[in-house]
């Protein structure tokens, strides 16, 4: 049993560059010629489990950043250029002891094989901290990188023919999931036997072929890497829209979602929920987190301000996918504390300023919470799983 | 005048999913688990070896159509195991074998760049290429490539990666808080590549990584794969330990530098070699003798045989003779996913000259198989090994070697402890790494200033 009081809830960071807002590379904190060193992601990481926060996530792209919701903008005032985000998670995997790793994988144009070990591997190495945040791209230049298929080019995001490619990005991105996860089943627990007797090092009974055929790949597998610590790491997927609910009602742990208030919250809840009993996951713990940008600052009007200065630099007024609040720790506790009500299981914050807000959430926000005893004092478990509260899975291939 | 005396290269192979690897011995840890790497690198690092060396396979080997059980099973995905070695390492360089055939250039590139970031410039890629469909079946290209095409799609697939880590030429990030200008140049990591097996445009979108690319290996023995190390790599992974063959090789593969416009440092050969030490010479013949028992068992001397039979031989007895058959040499393979049967290439000759060796010398299938396999290439007391290795690289039969313990994850701790001071006190191994980058180690140029001494030159 977890010693986390029920009306607790959980909390994650997205770590992307410098922060979300576009103009944070200029802020005196932000460290932007350290982006590319594995000092500044584990300073980040450091801080997250500071305050004892359940994950951290890491943006990523297979192509250059871009204002430009479909295509590059080939702009020189914002922070352009990333590292891979399964590496950046490894790299600071063995310099932390409690908080998840979750990086985002892209589905569209990558092997789910590469994956679904990449994945594991990140679990060993963490022992029982990995996760993958699951995301599609429509982008045509991204697919010219890989010059392995076209993806029709999206004219408006509300049309029938955008409806057509996003469902189907979705489909491969399920499909990939899947694979994933059977991969990460594909060896039972206990298959390395080590028997001198027979000479066997494995009992290879125990591994498993997955024999996927799809429309996008066919894998056979087993992987070639044992079953993780955790047996399934963290899948978690951020949504939008009716599409990819269905995607983290059926195949995710955790899904991000962006209510911005609480009666939002509650239909999507409920929508999500709905399609999870669909599928016939009811049984299954699911995650609903809020996502939420901040600007967190002791005085209200210090954080507005900070908010204004940042896009009088950046030229334009920040809007996002994701509500964004603007003021104290103590009065973005009552917001959670409010969404809480609606469903929600914990909250994905995107700092605004990586160096500001984050340490705003780790010494600000956590202990206003935890005063309010609605947040951990302590990691209570090992793995991700357990800060979660999943249990361990029993393999699909071994009998209850 | 003698020549001067040549530096040594060392570097650490992490005990390989073969049977060179003694999984049975009581001393034989984790595979998987991250402290055997952690282990495993640290010691390299602390003997001040210049990389540590991580192999690949993308699919599981079988044999007879079932998963083959007797070696170790299971390995970590190569990036990210290296990843995590740099957040425990300083110095030690990290390669890794990244297949070109089931993979894609600006996936692998930007691993790479990223790994060559997150190491503060310790990336190094083997870049090997295969073609079975076997393996293919994992993969969403499957295994469409011909065998004749695979070192064409290495050569540009290579080719294409140093295209994309040159995207970018090191300058491009201003981050003038400021004026507000992060880049200076709004195409940096811009490319276009059309050929015969990527025709791809766009951006790379990782800046240009301390190494500027990676340090590049290849390990093919063939004319092609010669070719290839010859024009494009830095290393070579080979297998010619011994003095005469490495002797050959070495010379034939230097001697392919010159049209390719490189002098011959500009090509380390570093094969892999086993050893076996012990406090004397004799008692390291004798535990060499003990360890390859250890490494084929009755049943993998079955197995082993099948490679050249084609054939289940699992109602043989391993202590009884050779089968009487001959091999089946049509082209379906029993063994699928391992390089090594590809040895055998008139398999009726071989197992002639098997049976005639076992008649004579009286042995058993599993005798024949141990006698037959590969002898440990440095056996002895720390004093032997170390003069063995020193006289192989002075006479010009490799610029090091790439080690390969048989225990997972110590077997390195006793050369470290032994051979390497020994090697030092020759003054033919470093006592402090010699720069931030595997390239310092290497002795090799950073790719910025390889290029403007080519310019010069020309």
């Amino acid at each position: 049993m977890s010693s986390t009081p029920s009306s607790s809830l959980h909390l994650a960071v997205a770590l992307d560059g410098t922060g979300w807002h576009p103009a944070s590379w200029r802020e005196p904190v932000a460290r932007p010629r350290h982006l590319f060193t594995a000092r500044y992601w584990a300073d980040l990481v450091a801080e997250a489990e500071r305050g004892l926060l359940d994950f951290v996530t890491i943006e990523d792209g297979l192509g250059p950043q871009s204002s430009h919701w479909l295509d590059p903008d080939e702009r020189t005032d914002q922070v352009r250029g990333r590292l891979d985000a399964v590496l950046i998670a490894s790299r600071v995997a063995p310099l932390t002891r409690h908080i998840g790793l979750v990086p985002t994988v892209v589905s569209t144009h990558t092997e789910p094989f590469h994956i679904s070990k990449a994945i594991a591997t990140l679990d060993y190495v963490s022992t029982g901290r990995a996760g993958l945040r699951v995301q599609v791209t429509a982008r045509p230049n991204e697919a010219a990188h890989f010059g392995r298929r076209t993806i029709p080019r999206i004219q408006a995001y509300d049309s029938p023919a955008a409806r057509e490619v996003v469902t189907d990005l979705f489909d491969e991105a399920a499909d990939h999931v899947e694979v994933v996860r059977r991969l990460w089943d594909s060896w039972e627990d206990d298959a390395e036997i080590r028997d001198a007797a027979t000479g066997r090092f494995i009992d290879r009974d125990k591994l498993h072929y997955i024999g996927f055929e799809g429309r996008h790949f066919s894998v056979k597998g087993p992987s070639i890497t044992p079953r993780p610590p955790q047996g399934q790491p963290i899948v978690s997927a951020l949504a939008h829209d009716t599409v990819p609910y269905r995607l983290v009602a059926r195949a995710a742990d955790v899904g991000y979602v962006t209510p911005h208030d609480t009666g939002q919250a509650r239909a999507i809840v409920a929508e999500i929920r709905a399609e999870q009993a669909a599928a016939g996951r009811v049984d299954e713990p699911l995650h609903l987190f809020g996502d939420l940008v901040v600007f967190l600052d002791d005085d209200p009007a210090e954080a507005a301000a900070r908010r204004e200065r940042l896009d009088t630099l950046a030229g334009q007024t920040y809007t996002s996918d994701a509500p964004i609040f603007t003021g104290t720790p103590s009065q973005l506790a009552d917001q959670l504390q409010e969404l809480q009500t609606a469903g929600l299981t914990g909250f994905r914050l995107r700092p605004a300023v990586a160096g500001h807000d984050l340490p705003a959430i780790t010494r600000g926000l956590v202990p206003e919470l935890q005063r309010r005893d609605a947040f951990r004092h302590t990691y209570e478990a090992d793995t991700l799983r357990g800060l979660l509260g999943l249990a361990r899975p029993a393999n699909r291939h071994v009998a209850d | 005048m003698s020549k001067p005396l040549k530096q040594i290269h060392l570097a650490a192979h992490f005990p390989g999913v073969n049977n060179t690897t003694v999984w049975s011995d009581p001393r034989a840890g984790s595979h998987i688990e991250f402290s055997s790497f952690a282990h495993f690198a640290q010691t390299a690092e602390r003997a001040k070896f210049d990389f540590l060396f991580l192999a690949e396979g993308l699919r599981l080997r079988e044999q007879g159509g079932k998963i083959y059980d007797l070696d170790v099973v299971g390995r970590p995905d190569t990036f990210t195991i290296l990843a995590a070695l740099a957040a425990v390492t300083e110095h030690l360089g990290l390669t890794g074998t990244i297949n070109s055939t089931f993979n894609e250039p600006y996936e692998v590139a930007r691993q790479f760049a990223s790994l060559d970031h997150l190491s503060g410039g310790r990336s190094a890629w083997n870049v090997v290429t295969s073609w079975d469909a076997f393996t293919g079946e994992n993969f969403r290209r499957g295994g469409f490539l011909p065998q004749e095409e695979r070192y064409s799609r290495a050569k540009e697939f290579l080719a294409t990666a140093n295209e994309l880590f040159d995207s970018w030429h090191g300058d491009e990030i201003l981050a003038d808080q400021e004026t507000g200008t992060f880049l200076r140049d709004a195409k940096a990591g811009s490319f276009v590549h059309t050929g015969q097996h990527f025709d791809i445009h766009g951006q790379f979108n990782v800046p240009r990584s301390p190494q500027g690319r990676p340090v590049v290996f290849q390990a093919g023995d063939s004319e092609e794969g010669r070719e290839f190390a010859a024009s494009e790599a830095d290393a070579i992974f080979s297998r010619h330990a011994t003095l005469e063959a490495g002797q050959a090789f070495y010379t034939d593969v230097k001697s392919r530098l010159a049209k390719y416009g490189r002098r011959p440092d500009q090509l380390l050969i570093l094969p892999a070699a086993t050893f076996t030490l012990a406090d004397t010479d004799a008692e390291a013949e004798e535990l060499a003798k003990v360890v390859r028992r250890q490494q084929v068992s009755g049943a993998t001397a079955i197995k082993h045989l099948e490679f050249v039979w084609n054939r289940d031989l699992s109602s043989y007895d391993p202590d009884g003779p050779l089968p009487d058959i001959d091999p089946d040499v049509s082209d379906n393979h029993i063994s699928k996913g391992r390089a090594q049967v590809r040895m055998y290439r008139d398999p009726l000759t071989t197992a002639r000259e098997w049976r005639e060796l076992a008649a004579a010398n009286n042995w058993s299938i599993r005798d024949l198989v141990i006698e037959t396999g590969n002898r440990q290439n440095f056996i002895g007391s720390a004093e032997t090994i170390a003069r063995t290795i020193d006289d192989l690289v002075q006479a010009d039969a490799s610029d090091g070697f790439i080690l390969v313990p048989h225990i997972t994850p110590t077997g390195l701790d006793e050369f470290a402890d032994k051979v390497v001071p020994l090697l030092q006190e020759r003054g033919v191994f470093r006592t402090e790494y010699e720069g931030p980058t595997l390239r310092h180690q290497l002795g090799l140029a950073h790719p910025d200033d390889l290029q403007g001494e080519q310019r010069a030159a020309s």
